[in-house]
């Protein structure tokens, strides 16, 4: 029945691109390629901290370069990004009871929330003490 | 009887990953990338990090925190690769991603070890 | 070309038409019909094709939303043509395009086939080690165990899901968004006991774990089946198998 040319259409490679949702989703994935980078520049914090005074501040003089600052400013924002849509998607990703009944979505990522602020305080108090 | 998979194990430290990056980047996005370089905040002195990192439970906690976040930025990485640039290559650029996240983690174990150790 | 003027006037369409003895590839044709406040995008290819050009052809049977066979894309969107109101997309030009991610076999017919080989892989029939005697009576189920996948069962197979799916889109191997949601509904029916059959089916890589969760087939779904949400439940459980079945010895499982 199907052996008539069937015509297969070309997917482009800017496919992501007239749409929002789309546009959105690959966002997020290239959130990835920030995360990494800043896994990178955490290690050179705790190898500067490890040889000594100078390159401590060495560090700091790096971190503060304009080119760096840019970079973690977007950074920063693709953290953002990858912690907002991560916190939306987990109660439609997984089925969350409690004593049976299932927790609203509202509750799951309010609560994730509460998590994020209470690691941030700890982060905190444990770097600056 | 279930076949022995890898994915599934992959996709668990994903997740897991995912976690980590989601509530503990933003603040040390802030601190460490912005407000100590930019001096909205007075850094934290040199001898009190080295005794965060120097110690034994810092150490493998941020080990662990590294090795997710490098293995969730491979996986996400390599999907956005096959479906991004369409590319076929597909188990060359799962060891690409993957290797390069394997390589990374030895080089956070040797900078924590070298550096806790101090 | 295109024109709605006040009270009555009419509406362009945009249609893409394939022949495949004629055409090497599809082009577009325009149609106007009368801009009806109650008519969907598949009353105004009915009129089209009784009135202006019966050789158009496209798939359509009961026209409410219910039997999926007049999946297209309209403006970009997968949609039911029967559910999809000409006055939601006025001004226009509308324009319509076989179903995304599917070959066309003419005009905006598509063929279904790679779907139709792939949703037996999955299963999806009540699978049991031992069927209970007739004499024994029906399978009973509490209101609970229907609710655990009822909202699964809705899936009407119009494979919008597959149109909105990119990876479907750029990879065909991926079992997909309805197949995947069909495989959870019957792993969570109380009366199956296939779920391991599926999972080895599933865990393959074009399974679940071809799925990045960019979420579209959820929000393009007719009813409300949420494939997307599906799918992620599937993966964890896939998961949690596997971590199972490596740290208890076989004997155990």
């Amino acid at each position: 029945m199907t052996d008539a040319r069937t015509y297969r259409r070309p997917v482009s490679t800017w496919w992501w691109i007239g749409k929002r949702t789309y546009f959105v989703f690959v966002m997020r994935e290239l959130s990835s390629i920030f995360i990494a980078w800043f896994v990178v520049f955490l290690l050179l914090l705790v190898a500067a901290v490890g040889r000594g005074g100078t390159a401590y501040q060495g560090f700091l003089d790096f971190a503060a370069s304009p080119l760096i600052v840019a970079v973690n400013v977007v950074t920063f924002l693709f953290v953002v990004l990858h912690t907002v849509t991560w916190f939306s998607l987990t109660p439609k990703a997984m089925d969350v009871r409690s004593g049976g009944r299932p927790v609203p979505a509202w509750a799951v990522i309010a609560s994730q929330y509460v998590g994020l602020a209470v690691v941030s305080v700890c982060v905190l108090w444990l770097v600056t003490r | 009887m279930t076949k022995r998979r890898v994915e599934p194990f992959v996709w668990l430290m994903f997740s897991g990953g995912g976690v980590v990056a989601a509530v503990f980047l933003p603040v040390l996005v802030f601190l460490f990338g912005l407000a100590y370089p930019l001096g909205w905040l007075s850094p934290p002195d040199r001898d009190h990090l080295s005794g965060v990192v120097g110690n034994p439970l810092t150490i493998l906690v941020l080990l662990g925190m590294f090795v997710l976040l490098l293995v969730h930025s491979a996986h996400r990485f390599r999907y956005t690769l096959y479906d991004g640039l369409q590319l076929k290559a597909q188990r060359t650029i799962a060891v690409l991603c993957y290797g390069a996240a394997a390589v990374t983690s030895v080089a956070a174990v040797v900078v924590l070890l070298s550096a806790g150790l101090r | 070309m295109a024109h709605s003027s006040g009270n009555t006037g009419t509406i362009g369409l945009r249609v893409s038409r394939y022949r495949p003895d004629q055409d090497t590839k599809p082009h577009w044709q325009e149609y106007d019909v009368p801009l009806r406040r109650e008519w969907t995008v598949l009353d105004a290819l009915n009129h089209v094709k009784n009135e202006t050009d019966p050789t158009l052809s496209f798939r359509w049977s009961c026209r409410m939303g219910i039997c999926g066979s007049c999946g297209m894309n309209v403006d970009g969107e997968p949609r039911l043509t029967c559910g999809t109101f000409l006055a939601d997309h006025a001004p226009g030009p509308i324009r319509i395009e076989p179903l995304a991610n599917f070959p066309v076999v003419r005009d905006l017919v598509i063929d279904m086939d790679d779907f139709m080989q792939k949703l037996p892989r999955v299963k999806p029939w009540i699978i049991r080690d031992e069927e209970m005697p007739v004499d024994d009576g029906e399978y009973l189920q509490t209101p609970e165990e229907l609710d655990a996948y009822k909202q699964f069962s809705m899936c009407i197979n119009c494979m919008l899901c597959y149109a909105a799916c990119p990876v479907y889109g750029l990879d065909p191997d991926f079992v997909g968004p309805a197949a995947i949601a069909l495989a959870e509904r019957y792993d969570l029916d109380s009366r199956d006991q296939g779920a391991r059959e599926r999972l080895d089916v599933l865990i393959e890589h074009e399974g679940v774990w071809g799925c990045t969760f960019v979420g579209e087939c959820t929000r393009v779904c007719p009813q409300h089946v949420d494939p997307a949400g599906a799918i992620q439940r599937y993966k964890l459980k896939a998961a949690k198998e596997s971590v199972k079945a490596l740290l208890l010895p076989r004997g155990a499982r």
